[in-house]
């Protein structure tokens, strides 16, 4: 006997979205409130070491967007490249990954951030200024477990709420 | 017997008592509708685990302000092939029947703009006429959409419309009186305990009627875009918006009256009870919507011939008979025995359910 066809089922139903109300909502208040993303997260700018970086143009090689640009100049009392011009527009990059995986010099990383939206195309160009490790753009563990190890936890929604903030 | 708070004709005078009633029934309408919209809308959502319009005011208590400031502004849109003045009438036609239909709701006893003898009728007679209205939308959009869901409407509300009155004789033929006020005061037992099988019917078939989830296919938005209302827009969009809400505040404060006993109960006063009953009829509509999804137009009519026609039957003749035969003890036992009643009878026809050819199943 199937009691489901006696009004049971929409009375179990009914138990169920009443016991909804006392759950907490799961929708996040994004700009006043932030969820701590994934530590491998590839954010969507690139960050870059000047001391680390041997100007061999594996990344803008490996980058099918054509994304990076650089240039380079010999430096014959050093014996070495000098690397004249480094910039990425990240408008055309799609978060690949490859130009960090393919760097033999670990000079290049995804960035943590994810908020970098501009009002100009212009200015999503990155430039050797603006591809330093600073507090601000940090570096994400993208391909770099040892840094990931360093970053905060992700907060999953499930105990999003132990979360002091 | 409860006794009348205010005199018939408060605040004295006929065209005082006609006037300040008239404000007051607008008002009432007017607030609570708003009031519903923002109700609604934050009790779905924290019963689907989201927050709701919480952006507009505290708690978001301005959304529907800010909505009924936006359907204001826009564009207000007729069909090229439509007919032009059935098109601009039917939002009219569809709202003075809902705004008739508060005359006869007593807010507290004696507080009723006219106390006719024949409320509950009166009701019954007047509700229909919103379904004109409707059907002259979905007419004269020239759209096949608005005329399928006008169709929907108009067959839904002609098989529940005959359940809705029967379980409501019910209420009449222990009261005796068709008035509303009348009908308030015979409740010292409220009628939801004594006629719970006529609720049970009065409130699904009042549900279908007035085009709330799960009986909401007039305008179902999967299927047939917005149902009679695809081609509105503007002011008249937000006339029909009214009417749907507006009637399910009716529907609410006519299920108080007849089985909620209306304004009576300790301790408030008593037009606060009566808000305090309407809201909460209200939830449980909105707690149905959260919870049962859409049925089909033949699970529709299936539920109206099948299952409540014959239960609505039924019940006016037990009550009928009990009326008769039923011996001078106390009404509690009464209760109970309609409560066992219900039970069986509804576990019964349950049982005997099908839809076309015989389907058990869906």
């Amino acid at each position: 006997m199937k009691f489901e066809r006696y009004g049971i089922g929409i009375a179990k139903g009914l138990s169920v979205t009443i016991r909804h109300l006392l759950r907490r909502p799961v929708t996040t208040q994004y700009p006043e409130r932030r969820l701590v993303t994934s530590r491998r997260i590839r954010g969507n700018e690139l960050v870059w070491s000047r001391e680390k970086c041997t100007g061999c143009g594996s990344c803008a090689k490996a980058c099918h967007i054509g994304a990076i640009e650089i240039t380079t100049s010999i430096n014959p009392v050093a014996n070495k490249y000098e690397v004249e011009t480094y910039q990425v527009d990240t408008g055309y990059c799609i978060q690949c990954g490859l130009c960090v995986e393919v760097c033999p010099f670990e000079a290049l990383y995804m960035g943590y951030a994810y908020e970098r939206a501009q009002y100009r195309r212009n200015d999503l160009v990155q430039n050797k200024e603006t591809m330093m490790e600073t507090p601000d753009r940090e570096v994400s563990g993208y391909f770099y477990p040892e840094r990931a190890a360093k970053l905060s936890r992700q907060t999953l929604l499930l105990d999003r709420d132990k979360v002091k903030k | 017997m409860a006794t009348l708070v205010l005199p018939p004709d408060w605040p004295g005078g006929f065209w005082a008592h006609w006037g300040v009633f008239v404000v007051i029934i607008f008002v009432f309408l007017m607030a609570m509708v708003v009031g519903f919209i923002w109700f609604e809308r934050r009790a779905m959502a924290i019963m689907q685990a989201r927050l709701g319009p919480n952006r507009t005011g505290p708690f978001g208590l301005l959304q529907p302000v800010a909505d009924a400031l936006k359907v204001l502004l826009k564009e207000d849109i007729i069909p090229a092939k439509g007919d032009k003045l059935v098109h601009w009438l039917a939002p009219v036609v569809a709202f003075i029947p809902l705004l008739m239909l508060f005359a006869v709701v007593p807010f507290q006893g004696g507080a009723i703009l006219a106390d006719l003898n024949i409320g509950i009728l009166y009701i019954v007679a007047v509700s229909s006429v919103t379904t004109v209205g409707i059907f002259m939308a979905g007419w004269a959009s020239n759209n096949k959409y608005s005329l399928l869901g006008a169709m929907r409407q108009v067959a839904s509300v002609v098989s529940y419309e005959i359940p809705v009155v029967l379980s409501i004789i019910g209420v009449v033929l222990l009261t005796g009186s068709l008035s509303m006020q009348q009908i308030v005061m015979a409740q010292d037992i409220p009628f939801i305990l004594l006629q719970p099988l006529g609720f049970l019917l009065f409130f699904i078939g009042a549900l279908a009627e007035i085009n709330r989830a799960p009986f909401d296919l007039m305008e179902a938005d999967s299927e047939i875009v917005a149902g009679f209302h695809t081609e509105y827009s503007g002011m008249k969009f937000a006339l029909f918006y009214l009417v749907e809400y507006g009637e399910a505040l009716a529907i609410s404060a006519i299920v108080t009256t007849l089985f909620l006993s209306g304004w009576r109960g300790p301790v408030l006063p008593p037009w606060l009870w009566f808000l305090v009953k309407v809201v909460i009829v209200f939830f449980v509509i909105v707690w149905v919507r959260t919870t049962v999804p859409r049925v089909r137009i033949d699970q529709l009519m299936a539920l109206a011939w099948k299952f409540l026609f014959p239960l609505a039957l039924l019940n006016l003749l037990i009550t009928a008979v009990e009326i008769l035969v039923w011996p001078t003890v106390s009404l509690w036992l009464l209760v109970l025995v309609n409560i066992a009643i219900m039970v069986i009878l509804v576990l019964l026809w349950s049982r005997l359910f099908k839809l076309g050819w015989g389907r058990v199943e869906v």
